[in-house]
């Protein structure tokens, strides 16, 4: 892997830095204290912590970013065990089957209940097919663990509205009380969801100063001096030559794809990326290949396949090539492999398109995202786009490149000419949480988030793993943890919201149907009391509902009964 | 091999040991088979059939060329991309270097980098509440409650009490059962639409819909028709065709697509005909009511109001909360079901985050604004009615108002002459847009997408009215522009 130049960091800094500046050990504030059994209180707490920074100190001397080979990267994805698989399709079979036995006696028994199915004054229903049976008879079972609403900030801890339902999540009321809770849920990886301190208070002054809102699109005279400002900036921190900022995340890839590729286009897409990325390559007009997840063999083929054959029917050469991937995924908690993908690139002449919604802020030592986590100089990507609803605790989208193709899209991306430009307050928030991550303000703060991230990241997963619990990914703040079985999605969730922590579990149709999953997000604003207080429960649950299966890790399991205790 | 077959073996053999029942049904299969030999026979077969079937089943491109390795190579070597992205125009480059920029807040007066104050006529700031003291409170007011990100999708604790709140009392304002807050008020509809509309159902659409429905309707991968702007009896015959040939069909969900004030032309769908129309054909109706919302109608109750039709009639109503609500993000408004069913569906709420509570809580003080003053809306059409007045009786003959006398808050206006290339127009209207700014009024030139927008609208200077001027200012700023035409126009020798 090619360790690019960083001339384009102002204060270049290597991963073994990291470790020099020392990591603010926040004592743990009781949270948990109704739940946690007298044995585990501070003392006890304290211990174990001291003893998991030492083991983390032992293995990593990286400071949490240990750079893994490609072979690896390819593989860490682990296969689910065959009764596993067996028993989840069993559980999906038995649920459907159910499901139309319940329709078939429904439809007959209590017409009127199933009225919005059928034709109705010539007027075909809303919905129809299998995603209607979806949401009826799988979805709403478990309604009550998606959606759920909160107020308060979205921090290290959530305030969750209780709500309840009397119709079997048919619809819900609120009961008025309010449950404060351990939040593993959001994506504030680096704990800029604050209502106050740097960040919060740059912005108030922006609200006074700036209002709410600039009343127009950038392009009809809605343009602040605030804009400018922050597309500079992003450009700098991105170590491209322009930038431009959009007033959503989805919107980025949505709106945009359609000013780069167009018919006599090809867009050779991932096959698990993100939703808006597939809207935005469909809206584009461009032919669209899929090859295998972070499968390099299978991009070539496709490239080599799709060059060689050029458009369909014609066989004219493709105008040109626009290769579309994720930096993180955020349903696999994997990274791209980029070095691969930039191999190719200088063999293939495509162009790259890299989407770090996730990755930026919340990777690579410097979190300026893939490229500093790889090394790789940014100039071996075209477009790096990412939002800052995730690390930068604000709002909307980015896209960085040479200055030639951000102005180009400042003509073609609809998101610049027809939506509403983004707003004072999230630009504020965005410039102010940037140069905190830059080092520019308030000294080591940004860097010590970064390294907790890491170090938090790096030992939940792998305590995780060590557990035997199927984990996907590695070095990642997303961690998700395979359930399977369809039965185990709002059991683990209600479950882990007894022992007060929230956590995000997916099913399908964000994930094939066999891995249903939780995915935890770490954030900078956990510590390790949290972490270890989390990994205490989940091993508890995952023992509740039989989730240590994994095979890989298995050897641990088998002699690792006497480690197990140790957590408990 | 033969490892991997006994591998296989062994394999199955625990399988089969593992499953209760399991032999039980071995001895049913080997009971049911033992007399009877074409019954086995006639079952191998079929097994060898849908084995062959599944895997040739793999789809092949019809017309691939067969090459060798080393010809592959050599394509690939060859081949040369086209640039990402071509270069930019020398119209292009100055539009970018000359773009206005607002030093500090916008409102209806606002600075440029000059430093020198303007009248604001280029902002959707249509009922003047952008930026007011009492939402810049409340704002601040969330911040320290909040945050700035909600850092989630809505399904995975995105949702904030002041979501359901602003939910509510959109709901509430327009008198229907429900509603939905997306994030940002373009990618709404465009995301409305195929949450609703899928593969053989049929969109009928009006074609001079901007671009945000467009891509919506590209999306749901729908039967699209259009029909002429405004035009009810090319409406009705699209209708009339479509019934004829879908006769025999089973039937699919139709919508009417339309937006009710158009960004193009600032003038308003024919709603009643429409809704008649919709009601006869059994269509259901998608309404883009993003310039309408708020200024259009005795109270700001949008195109439905103005045309005195409840606007929970209207099955799907949509809007930005960027113009009237002065925040960001839109919403969608109709029956519970309609709701609901994108809370799942709509690619745009499920799969972005929420719209911060800030956002949320500004757009919830501007609709209380709203709601505690509903003249704010009439208002607005007055000041647009009197700009309208004077550019109307102008008495330039080589330009026009589009549409006429209009109340709706957005004025285009046009070169009556065509020059030889859009070119050259844009570049005329851009001297008239720069001597307005100069004379102390900000007004823009309206632009779109060229070679995306279905009918590219003819080239056009852009006045947004605004209950937040005076009636003064705004006369002022209608005869500022008049006489900035009249200027460049007679510079252009065009007069």
């Amino acid at each position: 892997m090619g360790k690019g130049s960083r001339a384009h960091f102002a204060q270049p800094v290597s991963s073994s830095d990291l470790l020099s500046v020392p990591v603010v050990d926040g004592a743990p504030i009781g949270l948990y204290k109704s739940q946690t059994d007298a044995a585990s209180s501070k003392p006890a707490a304290a211990a174990v912590s001291s003893s998991a920074s030492e083991s983390l100190a032992a293995d990593d001397e990286l400071g949490g970013f240990v750079r893994r080979g490609n072979e690896e990267l390819e593989h860490c994805i682990e296969k689910t065990p065959l009764h596993v698989l067996i028993t989840t399709y069993l559980s999906y079979f038995i649920l459907i089957v159910t499901g139309h036995i319940r329709d078939f006696f429904g439809f007959r028994l209590n017409p009127e209940a199933f009225a919005h199915l059928r034709n109705k004054n010539c007027y075909a229903p809303l919905n129809s097919g299998f995603d209607t049976f979806y949401h009826r008879r799988l979805y709403v079972r478990i309604r009550d663990v998606f959606n759920r609403p909160i107020t308060n900030v979205p921090g290290r801890t959530l305030t969750l509205l209780e709500r309840d339902s009397k119709d079997y999540n048919k619809t819900f009321t609120l009961t008025g009380t309010t449950r404060k809770v351990l939040n593993l849920s959001s994506y504030n990886y680096l704990g800029f969801a604050q209502n106050e301190g740097p960040c919060a208070d740059a912005v108030e002054a922006a609200i006074k100063k700036y209002g709410v809102q600039s009343g127009a699109s950038r392009f009809d005279q809605g343009t602040l001096d605030l804009h400018l400002e922050a597309e500079n900036l992003v450009a700098r921190f991105m170590g491209k030559e322009a930038a431009m900022i959009v007033s959503m995340g989805f919107a980025t890839n949505s709106t945009t794809i359609p000013s780069l590729v167009s018919k006599g286009s090809l867009i050779i897409s991932d096959e698990l990326n993100h939703s808006s990325l597939v809207f935005g390559a469909r809206v584009s007009g461009a032919a669209i290949r899929v090859f295998k997840h972070n499968d390099m063999k299978d991009l070539e083929q496709v490239l080599r396949d799709a060059i060689a054959q050029g458009q369909p029917r014609t066989h004219r050469p493709w105008k040109k090539i626009l290769v579309v991937v994720e930096g993180l995924y955020s349903m696999e908690g994997n990274i791209c492999n980029l070095p691969g993908i930039v191999a190719l690139r200088n063999k293939y002449k495509f162009y790259l398109y890299l989407d770090e919604a996730h990755s930026v802020g919340a990777m690579g030592p410097n979190g300026r995202g893939i490229c500093d986590y790889y090394g790789i100089d940014p100039s071996n990507v075209d477009i790096l786009m990412g939002t800052f609803t995730k690390s930068f605790g604000a709002a909307g989208g980015y896209l960085a490149a040479n200055k030639d193709i951000i102005d180009h899209m400042r003509f073609t991306s609809h998101s610049n000419i027809y939506a509403e430009s983004i707003t004072p307050p999230i630009l504020q928030q965005i410039i102010t949480s940037m140069r905190i991550i830059m080092g520019e303000e308030h000294g080591n703060d940004g860097r010590r988030r970064i390294q907790q991230l890491a170090r938090n990241s790096k030992y939940f997963c792998s305590e995780l793993k060590r557990m035997g619990f199927i984990v996907y990914g590695s070095d990642s703040p997303v961690v998700p943890l395979l359930l399977c079985h369809p039965a185990k999605i709002p059991a683990f969730s209600r479950e882990m919201l007894k022992r007060n922590i929230a956590v995000v579990v997916v099913g399908y149709p964000a994930t094939p149907i066999i891995t249903s999953r939780v995915r935890f997000c770490i954030s900078a604003a956990h510590d390790m009391g949290d972490i270890e207080y989390a990994l205490q429960q989940i091993s508890e649950v995952g023992d509740m509902l039989m989730l240590k299966v994994s095979e890989e890790n298995g050897e641990h399991l088998k002699k690792g009964n006497v480690e197990k205790k140790k957590i408990h | 091999m033969v490892v991997a077959v006994n591998t296989t073996f062994t394999l199955a053999y625990d399988v089969y040991s593992n499953v209760p029942g399991a032999a039980v049904v071995y001895k049913y299969i080997r009971d049911s088979h033992q007399n009877d030999p074409v019954r086995t026979l006639l079952e191998l077969v079929f097994v060898v059939v849908m084995a062959w079937y599944f895997f040739n089943n793999k789809p092949k491109a019809k017309d691939e060329v067969k090459l060798t390795e080393k010809e592959i190579q050599d394509l690939c070597d060859e081949w040369e991309p086209e640039e990402l992205v071509p270069r930019m125009t020398e119209f292009q480059n100055s539009d970018l270097e000359n773009m206005a920029v607002i030093a500090g807040a916008a409102g209806t007066k606002c600075k440029l980098a000059d430093g020198k104050e303007r009248l604001n006529f280029a902002s959707n700031n249509f009922i003047g509440v952008m930026n007011s003291e009492s939402i810049k409170d409340k704002a601040i007011g969330a911040l320290h409650k909040y945050g700035v990100g909600s850092c989630g999708p809505p399904g995975f604790y995105g949702t904030l009490d002041v979501h359901m709140e602003l939910e509510q009392a959109i709901a509430r304002f327009l008198g229907v059962e429900s509603s939905i807050i997306y994030s940002q008020g373009f990618s709404t509809v465009s995301s409305v639409i195929p949450a609703f509309s899928k593969r053989s159902d049929i969109l009928v659409v009006d074609d001079a819909c901007g671009m945000a429905i467009l891509k919506g309707v590209e999306l749901s991968r729908s039967i699209v028709k259009f029909y002429r702007h405004n035009d009810m009896k090319d409406l009705e015959n699209v209708l009339k065709k479509i019934n004829e040939s879908t006769k025999k069909k089973p039937l699919t969900r139709r919508f009417i697509i339309t937006e009710g004030v158009f960004q193009a032309h600032g003038d308003m769908c024919n709603l009643p005909v429409i809704m008649a129309l919709k009601e006869q054909y059994k269509y259901r109706l998608i309404l883009e009511d993003s310039l309408g919302f708020g200024c259009v109608g005795q109270t700001g109750r949008g195109t439905p109001e103005h045309f005195g039709i409840a606007p929970a009639d209207v099955d799907i109503y949509c809007a930005t909360m960027a113009n009237s609500l002065s925040s960001s993000g839109g919403f969608c408004a109709g029956r519970k079901e309609i709701v609901e069913h994108q809370r799942l569906s709509g690619l745009a709420y499920t799969f972005s985050a929420s719209l911060p509570a800030i956002l949320a809580v500004s757009a919830l003080e501007a609709l209380k604004i709203l709601e505690a003053n509903p003249n704010l809306s009439v208002e607005c059409q007055q000041n647009a009615m009197a700009m309208r007045e004077i550019l109307l009786k102008a008495g330039i003959p080589q330009i026009r108002v589009a549409d006429g006398y209009q109340t709706t808050p957005i004025i285009h206006i046009r070169l009556t002459s065509r020059l030889s290339t859009r070119e050259e127009e844009e570049l005329v209207l851009q001297e008239v847009v720069d001597q307005c700014i100069r004379d102390g009024v900000i007004v823009s030139r309206a632009k779109y997408v060229e070679g995306q927008e279905l009918h590219l609208p003819v080239a056009s200077v852009k006045l947004m009215a605004s209950a937040g001027h005076t009636r003064r200012d705004s006369e002022k700023a209608a005869g500022i522009v008049r006489d900035a035409f009249r200027k460049v126009l007679k510079a252009h020798r065009l007069a």
